[in-house]
């Protein structure tokens, strides 16, 4: 008698961003300071379609089923119904007013919480940084609130049994790492290419209901969600103001090179006339 | 407040985002080489099945995505507006696949439909003939019943996909009158059946036209779609509800490249001392184009969504976007190109291949006079 292993569980977690080809269209609120995100259609978070391309392509090679998490506003169904036509099986959606202002942490919490709800998984898998906040820090922090080894900025994956192997990009190069199942990893943007959401597939997400799970939902207290939930606080918004001065040298050639050479030596980022190592 | 919706539903703002993208990275590489040969480029059909373009208004149960007919128009738009010839291609397959939906047997449905889907062969109706394509009972084309079917002669001339179609719907005549025209589904390597040249056009270069000649050609009895004698019915549905639309929606895609191709030239081309944009002669130009768009567009997606509510009044709604968008598309291609002044006229711009494109939509699926009888027939009737 052979004992059946149990059909694998992948959680692609997204967000949904202004679409980063319109992101000169975006304007903050002088109020509050944060993004006025009417003002352009929200899409998938690019980073994170690479994460549903690798749960897609995982499923295909081992099979398995995919549930797809973002902690948002309602309008997100649509892009959990894009990632449906892109092959996931299921969506579900945290959203609740409570939600409102949280950082990083706040929101690993919330989907640390669904993760738990949805049951047993094996891997967890999310874009590298968001186009709008840029963080990067979401994944890691979902991955040490579920006690969970993560894998960071994977250009490949292998499944072996209950081993994860990920050839990882770092600054300088490249890291084979390898982690036990359950994991959570996030993929480099040149991990895969995703494709374009079939026609099929979008017809056929039309036919699945998306649940929308409120904190009371995921058992979270007001306290642990949003802003209240939030560590971080945003002090100010602000473009840094150039600092550069510039200044245009006149005359001839041999001047301009005179003038500069004097300037450079004056502010001693050439030794002065006459001293060590100058000609 | 009471509300008047004019977003796209969701899965249509996908469909959108699918169709551009699946444009500038599959189709805008090949655009040149249509030009330049005006040949169809084979290679780009399994991809368009691939990405599920070619079963756009099949049902679900045949291969196709039934998304419905704003999604098609949405699709070919994004198409057109990187290459009219390959959204011409496309839309002239769906005739097909409209034709056989409505008017098919099951066992037709299930032959034909999963292959149209699959892009085994791309789809095709003939219609027009030597003798024009306004005239239906002017046609020339005969079946005549032969044993266990029909045996067709004649000839077809200007048939979009005339090459690359596997089993076009062919109309022919089978009687005298309105009731004299019947509707056959005749394969590829069929005895007596043979596509004859490809026709070379001005626009649309690249979108494979041709003629298609019947000699003696058996057809079976199974290959009659619809009724002996509904033939007329058939075709001015298809044309009315599946061609007209298609070509409308053509036109948007070259409105938006026009709009595109003005408004990136304009900021580029400096005159005295500043760019163009400036003057006030081009932005009344640029405002007309933008005019001729979004009017359009409101025309063509209202027609769609018309269509996909199943409602009656969709083929006169068609008409009248299929009139104003291609006359439109006329109209702002050539401010387009005027805003361009000599550089217009250059080939490596390709505000040039937007007019030759938008003059050829002009008479395809109903010319604008054929439109204007419709259309007044609609009020005077």
């Amino acid at each position: 008698m052979t004992m059946k292993t149990p059909s694998r569980r992948y959680i692609v977690c997204l967000k949904p961003v202004p679409d980063p080809s319109r992101f000169d269209k975006l304007r903050l609120d002088p109020e509050t300071m944060l993004l006025r995100r009417g003002d352009v259609p929200q899409v998938v978070n690019p980073g994170d379609r690479h994460a549903i391309e690798a749960a897609v392509d995982l499923k295909k090679r081992f099979g398995g089923t995919i549930a797809c998490l973002t902690m948002a506003p309602p309008d997100a169904r649509e892009q959990l119904e894009e990632a449906l036509a892109m092959g996931c099986d299921r969506a579900c959606l945290l959203t609740d007013r409570a939600f409102a202002g949280a950082d990083t942490l706040a929101t690993a919490r919330a989907l640390a919480a669904a993760v738990r709800k949805l049951g047993r998984f094996d891997l967890i898998l999310c874009g590298c940084y968001s186009a709008d906040g840029s963080t990067g820090q979401v994944g890691p922090q979902l991955a040490e609130l579920l006690g969970i080894p993560d894998l960071t900025h994977a250009l490949s994956l292998r499944l072996q049994g209950r081993r994860l192997q990920a050839r990882c990009g770092l600054q300088d190069g490249t890291a084979a790492l390898e982690a036990g199942l359950p994991a959570l990893v996030s993929l480099d943007p040149r991990a895969n290419v995703p494709p374009l959401p079939p026609m099929r597939g979008i017809s056929g997400a039309l036919a699945k209901k998306i649940p929308a799970w409120s904190a009371a939902d995921l058992g979270l207290a007001p306290a642990e969600v949003g802003l209240a939930g939030s560590p971080t606080r945003m002090l100010n918004v602000f473009t840094p103001a150039a600092g550069r001065k510039g200044e245009i040298l006149q005359g001839s050639a041999n001047e301009v090179a005179a003038q500069l050479l004097e300037k450079l030596r004056g502010e001693k980022i050439l030794p002065a006339r006459g001293g060590k190592g100058s000609s | 407040m009471l509300d008047m919706n004019f977003d796209f539903p969701n899965p249509v703002r996908i469909v959108q985002r699918t169709a551009r993208d699946f444009a500038r990275q599959a189709v805008a590489p090949l655009v040149a080489g249509m030009e330049e040969t005006g040949r169809f480029p084979k290679s780009l059909v399994p991809k368009m099945a691939e990405v599920g373009l070619l079963g756009l208004v099949t049902p679900r149960r045949y291969g196709g995505s039934e998304l419905g007919f704003l999604a098609r128009t949405v699709a070919l738009q994004e198409i057109g507006r990187v290459s009219a010839a390959v959204a011409c291609a496309l839309q002239v397959h769906h005739m097909q696949a409209a034709a056989i939906q409505d008017w098919g047997t099951p066992a037709q449905k299930e032959k034909y439909l999963p292959r149209l889907c699959r892009g085994e062969f791309l789809g095709t109706v003939a219609v027009t003939e030597p003798t024009g394509g306004s005239d239906l009972l002017g046609m020339a084309t005969t079946a005549v019943p032969a044993a266990g079917g029909y045996a067709l002669n004649g000839s077809k001339c200007f048939i979009t996909n005339a090459h690359l179609a596997g089993a076009p719907v062919v109309i022919a005549k089978t009687g005298e009158g309105s009731r004299g025209l019947s509707a056959f589904i005749v394969e590829k390597g069929t005895r007596g059946f043979a596509p004859g040249r490809e026709e070379r056009k001005m626009g649309l270069r690249g979108a494979d036209t041709g003629e298609l000649f019947f000699k003696n050609c058996r057809v079976p009895e199974q290959n009659l779609l619809g009724d002996e004698g509904e033939g007329m019915k058939a075709a001015l549905k298809t044309i009315g509800e599946a061609g007209r639309p298609g070509m409308a929606a053509i036109a948007l895609g070259i409105l938006d490249a026009a709009l595109d191709e003005a408004v990136k030239f304009s900021k580029s081309r400096n005159l005295y001392g500043k760019p163009i944009s400036n003057i006030q002669a081009i932005q009344w130009s640029i405002a007309d184009i933008l005019v001729d768009l979004e009017t359009s567009k409101l025309l063509c997606y209202r027609a769609s969504w018309l269509k996909d509510q199943g409602r009656e009044d969709c083929a006169t709604a068609m008409t009248l976007a299929k009139l104003h968008a291609t006359e439109a598309a006329c109209r702002a291609t050539r401010k387009a190109l005027e805003i361009h002044g000599g550089c217009g006229a250059m080939l490596e711009f390709p505000v040039q291949r937007l007019w030759r494109d938008a003059m050829v939509c002009v008479s395809a699926g109903g010319t604008t006079e054929i439109g204007k009888i419709v259309l007044s027939r609609s009020v005077l009737a």
